[in-house]
């Protein structure tokens, strides 16, 4: 007998409608099956253990590696806080990219009143200190840097709506929500943003990209 | 340029291009950050107040035993023949899907587990949450430290104890109920003809208890 997904959706701030070009379920843990996983609600432990990466990324997007680990604390102690009257249904991973998305951003502003450079933003990529300890430098680990400053380069709502569809991996009704405006908005926020990246940075972005 | 990204791939871009960017974002020593972020989420959030129920697992000669703690004491003690991924789902329903695995609220009974096993330690000196068991079960559950340390009951005697003598299977219901083996120690009671009767962490678990405690 299977249930799966057989409960019916109630009106919720956000829930599991994937547009078909989600299809990620590789971080679904073995040992619960989904039948169940849909009835009840997960320990708090287990949605840090699946989504934490993520939110790791999507406050990177917005903040790059130096302010994102402060935010993504205060995701979580926010997230859990709330975590009991969140509906049972509800799409987690777009509720805690909202939430980062919100802790993102109110760190960025504070950045911003307190001028920053302009070297910070548009100047060379700077590695994380960890990156300097391991031993896998080279063009790839390069190349991965440039692109993550890359990324971070674009204009906010570009640079948001591609973290939150390509990494994040959340539809772009979502992103609307999160951003605020229509979804076609959003998914040209993310096109404009994409075509920018292959301006900016064409190695990484063109292969394998028939254009 | 292509003006009709969508009809490259599902999401308007190759997937090379997506798990390059996905790359980007990420840096080789994730799960560390990752690991050390969690930690310092486990002590914010019992700072706040919003860490409901904490959890850790420790390694003894019955096998890894899983401890959760609410604020207000150790509520649960798992084997692992218990399933630990499903007791945890349990307690997150029970009693609150706050919960990660905090250590800091376990190390006394870890402490004193640790004591216990090295023959150390014959009582548990921690604040105890029966909040998990109820009514008659619970009674039993809080009578069955009276049971000293190397001594064994029958479940009569311990109806008895509990002022139900005709209660005996209710008192196996009871011990096979414990939400704390171990620390409650259901272990001590045995089938009247001295025969171990079950346990929830297996026969072999309840022997080598009851080993231990003879040695």
């Amino acid at each position: 007998m299977v249930h799966l997904m057989g409960r019916p959706a109630t009106p919720a701030p956000v829930h599991g409608n994937h547009d078909v070009g989600r299809g990620r379920h590789r971080r679904a843990p073995a040992r619960i099956p989904a039948t169940e996983r849909s009835e009840v609600k997960q320990p708090f432990e287990k949605v840090v253990e699946e989504h934490g990466h993520t939110v790791l990324r999507v406050v990177r997007a917005v903040l790059g590696p130096y302010d994102a680990d402060d935010a993504w604390s205060e995701t979580f102690i926010s997230a859990m806080g709330a975590y009991p009257d969140l509906p049972h249904e509800a799409n987690v991973e777009a509720w805690l990219v909202t939430i980062a998305h919100r802790k993102a951003i109110d760190v960025l502003r504070a950045a911003k009143r307190r001028a920053m450079p302009v070297d910070e933003i548009s100047g060379p990529p700077h590695a994380p200190h960890s990156v300097a300890v391991d031993g896998s430098s080279g063009p790839e680990l390069l190349d991965t840097l440039e692109l993550w400053a890359a990324v971070r380069t674009l204009p906010d709502k570009q640079s948001q709506a591609v973290a939150y569809h390509y990494v994040a991996g959340l539809p772009y009704v979502e992103i609307a929500r999160i951003l605020g405006g229509t979804t076609e908005a959003a998914r040209r926020a993310a096109a404009d943003g994409i075509k920018n990246l292959r301006k900016i940075y064409p190695g990484g972005m063109t292969e394998g990209a028939p254009s | 340029m292509n003006d009709n990204p969508r009809r490259r791939s599902q999401h308007g871009l190759t997937t090379e291009a997506t798990a390059v960017l996905g790359a980007a974002l990420s840096t080789p020593s994730d799960s560390d950050i990752l690991a050390r972020l969690h930690d310092r989420l486990a002590l914010q959030s019992e700072t706040q107040g919003i860490l409901d129920v904490a959890y850790a697992t420790v390694d003894t000669p019955v096998g890894p035993l899983l401890l959760a703690a609410t604020t207000k004491g150790l509520v649960r003690v798992a084997y692992a023949s218990e399933d630990h991924d499903k007791v945890l789902q349990d307690l997150a329903q029970k009693l609150s899907p706050r919960l990660l695995r905090a250590p800091n609220r376990l190390d006394r009974v870890a402490r004193e587990l640790e004591e216990f096993f090295a023959g150390q330690r014959r009582a548990f000196d921690v604040d105890l949450d029966l909040s998990l068991s109820r009514g008659f079960r619970q009674l039993v559950q809080r009578r069955l430290p009276e049971i000293g340390y190397g001594q064994t009951r029958s479940y009569r005697e311990v109806a008895e104890l509990v002022g139900n003598p005709n209660a005996v299977r209710a008192v196996g219901t009871a011990c096979a109920t414990n939400p704390l083996p171990v620390v409650i120690p259901c272990h001590r009671v045995l089938r009247a003809d001295g025969t171990l009767g079950g346990y929830i962490g297996g026969a072999e678990a309840k022997a080598a208890l009851l080993r231990l405690e003879a040695a």
